[in-house]
């Protein structure tokens, strides 16, 4: 894992520094509300439905122990006890007050932690893959770019005030669970003919109002050319994205409105203008910051472990959770392991004081003191002995996070919605509790198979349900809350949008629907396809005619009952 | 309007005018849109002239007359419209070494930013200076130390300084 030095550690106290400053100010009248609000925000600080929200910024999600602790005691001092993790890898205090704020910001800055630029118009954390430095296919371990970014883009003088939020996303992988098709800049990194390494570059994805794919517009960028070529993205983008309206203000509305080929042109025409020595990392600084990532010394094991395999024969819960919960290691002997906080009838994402201070022991004596936090609001143990498997299990399950649900169709992505969220129209957390409990019996979820179903409750997609397999929009409708369905969405490198089935429903409605949904599936797979295959085969026809039985039977039933 | 540079408020030595007449009519330096600096320049070659725009105009609008005007004023319609910073990054890359007025309803938040991009001074609407005084620039533009970014302010950057404690241990 990185480590502040005194450069890092003097930047993040400076800025706490800064902030209780502008707090002052605030209150003495120096800067006004409409000043004071985008300070704020910048510093993570949002004003919510019932109280001041705290976003923590989590730098691709990656955390250890002693961070968590401060976690926990931060939510027991200041908040309600609990933290929620979001879709941006980030943790979110939902009840501090104002004036205890540059109070958290340094005891964040104790850990090494910040809220820098998790919200506002600017350059927000950076996020990954969860499975960085342990998955097989992949090219680089993509943690050292995003941590070479989040120093560049903490407090860039140039580019603090941008049109819009801007979020980057970093990928090592060939199977991209980074969602970079989907975000402002999407990095992957590839290998050339050459063998020499180096990013493909897309912008112009995103989700919101107007979901867009990214748009590759370099193929290969060298990889020491990193930082001059973000400044020349983000210097068109500055100069020339929408101001006069907020919600064409991304990046993707103005590659869509100039075009791929010329925004390409105008990328590569600054690009051209800048004077790369002078702004890029310099090697040894690159090389520094990677050997903060390089693997951890494992143990040289068997790729098979008697203790793991005698104990899930034995215990059909252990066996049961590691088939659904386990991610290969490229080291044998090991695995990563995914904590799904997504307990039926759970809030997605939220977790207790007591489970971060469990979970704290854990990760410390059994993955190397290091954890990661998945923009499927689950996190994951990066690298566990199969060897310490039953252990690790029992005491997730004594902490109640030893839920076998990675991936099912109750492992359900939701944003906060109208119980929190100033912006909401309508809930999204009880429409995830009610369908985790309709597919409650583990069984029916095991025969449905991978399913990620992701809710929003409004059309900003905090809860990214464009790119659900299942994606489910809250809105409201003469003065009802109704929920909209799509199929067929896909955050991955076959990135797609969902397509919606028909006319919205009442939140009473939903878990039938989905129940319909996946009947329509199961009817319609063939072999051992996956939810999403066999609508990427079949296309969202077959589903759109089982909901519309759905919704004529529903009819049905509510004329029968007036 | 009050002028704000590094080392504290000063005079503006410069007078704006808005049409051509009135710029004519100016004693002493002064302060012209863009669209009037040609008319200008031919008009009273010896004289010294600023240019003021948008910080949505292009480059290639502003360029003609960087050898000429001796100070660039780029106008921020909004504190919070950062397009300014941009612009006078290419202002400084085409080399002009004169004055560079950011010039609105800045806040003394932002003056750090407008100083690492290329701003010397900030021309400040009264209300804005009234409630933010001159002190609480002098102190915001300090409350950083230090910036991760290469090519930005003065002095090199975090990443810069690393490589050069790692040089010389």
């Amino acid at each position: 894992m990185y480590r502040y030095d005194e450069f890092d550690e003097r930047f993040v106290r400076e800025r706490v520094a800064q902030f209780r400053g502008q707090v002052e100010r605030r209150l003495d009248g120096s800067l006004s509300e409409d000043e004071f609000k985008p300070l704020r925000l910048k510093n993570g600080l949002y004003l919510q439905l019932h109280a001041y929200m705290l976003r923590i910024a989590v730098p691709y999600g990656t955390l250890n122990s002693r961070q968590l602790r401060m976690l926990a005691h931060i939510a027991e001092t200041y908040d309600k006890g609990y933290g929620h993790f979001t879709t941006r890898q980030n943790l979110q205090f939902n009840w501090p007050k104002l004036k205890d704020v540059p109070d958290i910001l340094g005891l964040l800055a104790d850990v090494e932690m910040h809220c820098i630029q998790t919200s506002g118009n600017c350059i927000r954390n950076v996020t990954s893959d969860q499975f960085a430095g342990v998955a097989k296919d992949e090219v680089e371990d993509p943690r050292p770019t995003a941590e070479l970014i989040r120093q560049w883009s903490s407090l860039h003088p140039e580019f603090v005030w941008l049109p819009r939020k801007f979020k980057i996303a970093v990928t090592g992988a060939e199977h991209d669970r980074a969602a970079i098709k989907v975000h402002d800049i999407g990095l992957k990194l590839k290998r050339n003919d050459q063998g020499e390494v180096g990013y493909e570059v897309i912008v112009g994805g995103g989700l919101g109002r107007t979901p867009m794919i990214g748009k590759v517009v370099r193929e290969f960028l060298p990889k020491d050319e990193l930082l001059a070529y973000l400044e020349a993205v983000m210097r068109v983008y500055n100069s020339e994205g929408r101001r006069d309206n907020k919600f064409k203000a991304r990046v993707k509305i103005l590659v869509h409105e100039t075009g791929e080929e010329e925004f390409r042109a105008r990328v590569e025409e600054e690009y051209a203008k800048l004077d790369g020595p002078t702004i890029n990392a310099p090697e040894e600084e690159v090389e520094r910051i990677a050997a903060y990532f390089a693997a951890p010394t494992y143990e040289d094991l068997p790729e098979t472990s008697q203790v793991l395999e005698q104990a899930r024969a034995i215990d059909p819960e252990l066996d049961r959770f590691v088939a659904q919960n386990s991610f290969e290691h490229k080291q044998p002997g090991y695995i990563a392991l995914t904590i799904a906080l997504k307990e039926i009838g759970a809030v997605p994402g939220d977790m207790s004081a007591d489970q971060m201070r469990a979970f704290a022991d854990i990760a410390e004596k059994y993955s190397f003191d290091e954890f990661r936090v998945t923009h499927s609001q689950n996190l994951v143990l990066p690298h566990v002995r199969k060897d310490d498997l039953p252990a690790v299990h029992a005491a997730l399950k004594a902490a109640g996070l030893a839920s076998a649900n990675a991936g099912l169709i109750t492992d359900i992505i939701a944003c906060p919605g109208l119980d929190y969220c100033a912006l909401a129209t309508a809930k999204s957390i009880p429409i995830a509790q009610a369908i985790a409990k309709t597919f409650a019996d583990q069984e029916r979820q095991k025969a449905i198979g991978e399913l990620p179903i992701k809710i929003s409750g409004c059309i900003n997609a905090c809860g990214h349900h464009h790119v659900g397999a299942i994606g489910i929009l809250g809105l409201e409708k003469g003065g009802r809350e109704n929920y909209q369905i799509t199929v067929g969405g896909d955050a991955t490198e076959h990135a797609s949008l969902g397509e919606r089935l028909g006319p919205g429903i009442d939140a009473e409605d939903v878990p039938a629907a989905i129940e319909a949904i996946v009947e329509t599936y199961l009817a319609e797979k063939t072999g051992e396809e996956s939810f999403i295959e066999t609508v990427r085969r079949t296309g969202a026809e077959p589903f759109k005619a089982g909901f519309a039985a759905f919704i004529e039977s529903r009819t049905a039933q509510h004329e029968a009952a007036e | 309007m009050t002028l704000i540079t590094e080392a504290g408020a000063v005079e503006d030595r410069f007078t704006r005018a808005d049409t051509i007449e009135a710029a004519l009519a100016v004693e002493g330096p002064v302060l012209i849109p863009l669209a009037i600096a040609d008319e200008f320049a031919t008009a009273r070659p010896d004289t010294e002239f600023g240019v003021s725009l948008p910080g949505s105009a292009p480059i290639e609008d502003v360029k003609p007359h960087l050898a000429k005007a001796s100070l660039v004023a780029v106008e921020f319609p909004a504190f919070a419209d950062g397009r300014g910073f941009s612009l006078v990054k290419k202002i400084v890359r085409e080399g002009f070494s004169g004055t560079l007025r950011a010039s609105g309803p800045l806040i003394a938040d932002e003056f750090a930013d407008a100083l690492a991009c290329g701003f010397t001074e900030v021309e400040l609407p009264e209300t804005m200076a009234n409630r933010q005084p001159v002190q609480q620039w002098m102190a915001a533009k300090d409350t950083m130390s230090e910036h991760y970014q290469s090519g930005y302010g003065r002095g090199p950057s975090i990443l810069q300084k690393r490589l050069a404690a790692r040089k010389g241990a």
